[in-house]
C-alpha cells in the first residue's frame, strides 16, 4: 500500500508543480504549520507567508510562499497563490527585495491588525532565509 | 482616365500598405499563440478557486448573514460595468463588439430606472464610450505599459472594485469581455461577478470539509481574490481574442490589398497598351497620307 498522494500548485499564470508521488507535505497554515499525510480529511485553508515543504521520493523541496489557499480531498492536495517561490532556485536579491518591501509595508501607520500580522510573519521569514 | 503616372503611384501605394498589413498578420500571429498559450494555463488557478467557493457556499450555514460579497446587498438599485477593451485598434471588430454587448445592456439598465456606473479598462473602450456615456464614467485605467496580461494588473483592477463595494457605491458589478473561442469567433461576454453567480454549481458536492479557521473567514478572504482572478480570466481571454481578431482583419486587409494590385496592374497595363496603339495609329496615317 503505497503512501503517496498528489499535489497540485497552481498560479494565476500557470500550473506551478504537479507531482503525484509525495508523502507528506508541510503548509504555513494560517493558524500554525500543517503537515499533511495521506488519507487527511477533507479540509479548506489558507496560508500565511512561510515555507511549504514538500517531501517525495526524489527528495525534499522547499518553496516560499505570501499567500494562497489549501484544499485537500480524496488524496488531491490543491494549493492557490499568487506568490510562490522555489527555494533552491531563488535569489537572494529577490529575497532582499521582498524583504525590503514588507517592511515598507510594517512601517505604515494605517495599516489593520491582521495585515500586521502577515507582514511581520513574512518579515520573519525572510530573514530566516538569508 | 487617370494617367499612367497616377495609376504606378497608386500600385506602390497600395503595395506598401499591404507590406505593413502583412507585417502587423505576422505579429499578431506570434502574439497570439502566446497569448492563446497564458489563457489556458491561467485556466486551472480559476477552476479550482471557483470549485473551492463553491464548496464553501454550499457548506456554509448561516445564509442571512453571508459575505456581501456573495449574497449582494439585497438590492438592485446601482449597477458597475467594467468595460474591458485593448489599447490598440486595427483589430477588427473586436472593441466594437464588446462595445456593442455593454451599451445594449447600458440601454436596458438606463430603460429600468437603475443609476449605471463605468470603469473602462483599456483606452479603446474608453474613447467609444465617452461619446455618450461620458457623464457616467467614474474611472478608466489603462495598461498601455505592460506587455502582457499580468496578475498584478488584475489585482489593481479587482482592489479598486471591492474598494467601492465597500464604500456602498453600488449592488450589482458586471464585467464585459470577449471569450476567446477560436482565431476566427470571439464571443462578447457579460459576466456578473458582484454578486456572485452560481449557475454552474452542478457540481457542488456533498463533501464536507473541515475549515480552518470557520467558513466565514475562509470566504471574506477568498471572495476578493475571486474577483480579482475573475477579471485576470477575462484579460487573459480578451487579449488571446484581441490578437485573433487582429490576425483575421489584417489577414482580411491583406487579401484586399492584392486583390486591388491586380486590379490596378490591368488598368495600368491596357492604358499603357491603349497609348502604344494610338501613337502607332498616328504613324501609319502619317504614313499613308504622304
Amino acid at each position: 500500500m503505497s503512501e503517496e498522494f498528489k499535489i497540485e500548485i497552481v498560479n494565476p499564470e500557470k500550473s506551478f508543480l504537479v507531482k503525484d508521488d509525495v508523502s507528506e507535505v508541510v503548509v504555513p497554515a494560517f493558524e500554525g504549520e500543517m503537515g499533511i499525510l495521506k488519507d487527511h480529511i477533507s479540509i479548506i485553508s489558507f496560508l500565511k507567508p512561510g515555507i511549504i515543504k514538500v517531501s517525495s521520493k526524489s527528495g525534499d523541496e522547499n518553496y516560499y510562499v505570501e499567500d494562497g489557499i489549501v484544499e485537500f480531498k480524496n488524496n488531491n492536495l490543491s494549493i492557490l497563490t499568487s506568490s510562490i517561490y522555489n527555494l533552491s532556485d531563488m535569489d537572494k536579491s529577490v529575497q532582499q527585495d521582498l524583504l525590503k518591501k514588507a517592511e515598507e509595508e510594517a512601517g505604515k501607520s494605517d495599516i489593520n491588525d491582521q495585515a500586521k500580522y502577515l507582514v511581520d510573519q513574512k518579515i520573519e521569514v525572510l530573514k530566516t532565509l538569508n | 482616365m487617370a494617367s499612367l503616372d497616377d495609376l504606378k503611384k497608386r500600385i506602390a501605394s497600395v503595395k506598401s500598405t499591404q507590406k505593413i498589413t502583412k507585417a502587423m498578420k505576422m505579429v499578431a500571429a506570434a502574439k497570439l499563440r502566446k497569448a492563446q498559450e497564458s489563457a489556458e494555463k491561467g485556466r486551472p488557478y480559476s477552476e479550482k478557486m471557483n470549485n473551492v467557493i463553491l464548496n464553501l457556499s454550499s457548506g456554509i450555514s448561516d445564509k442571512e448573514n453571508a459575505p456581501k460579497l456573495l449574497a449582494g446587498t439585497g438590492q438592485d438599485k446601482v449597477h458597475l460595468c467594467v468595460v474591458m477593451t485593448s489599447d490598440r485598434g486595427l483589430c477588427g471588430g473586436f472593441n466594437s463588439n464588446i462595445i456593442k454587448k455593454a451599451k445594449s445592456y447600458f440601454s436596458k439598465i438606463l430603460d429600468e430606472n437603475k443609476q449605471l456606473k463605468i470603469i473602462t479598462v483599456g483606452s479603446k473602450g474608453n474613447d467609444q464610450l465617452k461619446r455618450i456615456y461620458d457623464d457616467k464614467i467614474i474611472e478608466n485605467i489603462s495598461f498601455k505599459e505592460s506587455k502582457n496580461a499580468n496578475y498584478f494588473d488584475a489585482d489593481k483592477v479587482g482592489k479598486i472594485i471591492i474598494e467601492k463595494f465597500e464604500a456602498g457605491e453600488f449592488d450589482v458589478c458586471t464585467i464585459f469581455y470577449n471569450k476567446f473561442k477560436n482565431v476566427i469567433t470571439q464571443i462578447p461576454q457579460a459576466q456578473q461577478i458582484i454578486p456572485l453567480n452560481d449557475e454552474g454549481s452542478e457540481n457542488s458536492s456533498d463533501e464536507s470539509y473541515e475549515f480552518e479557521p470557520d467558513e466565514d473567514e475562509i470566504l471574506s478572504n477568498l471572495l476578493p481574490k475571486n474577483i480579482s482572478t475573475q477579471i485576470f480570466k477575462a484579460m487573459l481571454e480578451n487579449s488571446a481574442s484581441e490578437q485573433g481578431s487582429r490576425m483575421s482583419a489584417m489577414d482580411n486587409a491583406t487579401r484586399n490589398a492584392g486583390e486591388m494590385v491586380d486590379k490596378l496592374t490591368i488598368e495600368y497595363n491596357r492604358s499603357r497598351q491603349a497609348a502604344i496603339t494610338k501613337e502607332l495609329i498616328e504613324i501609319i496615317s502619317g504614313a499613308e497620307s504622304l
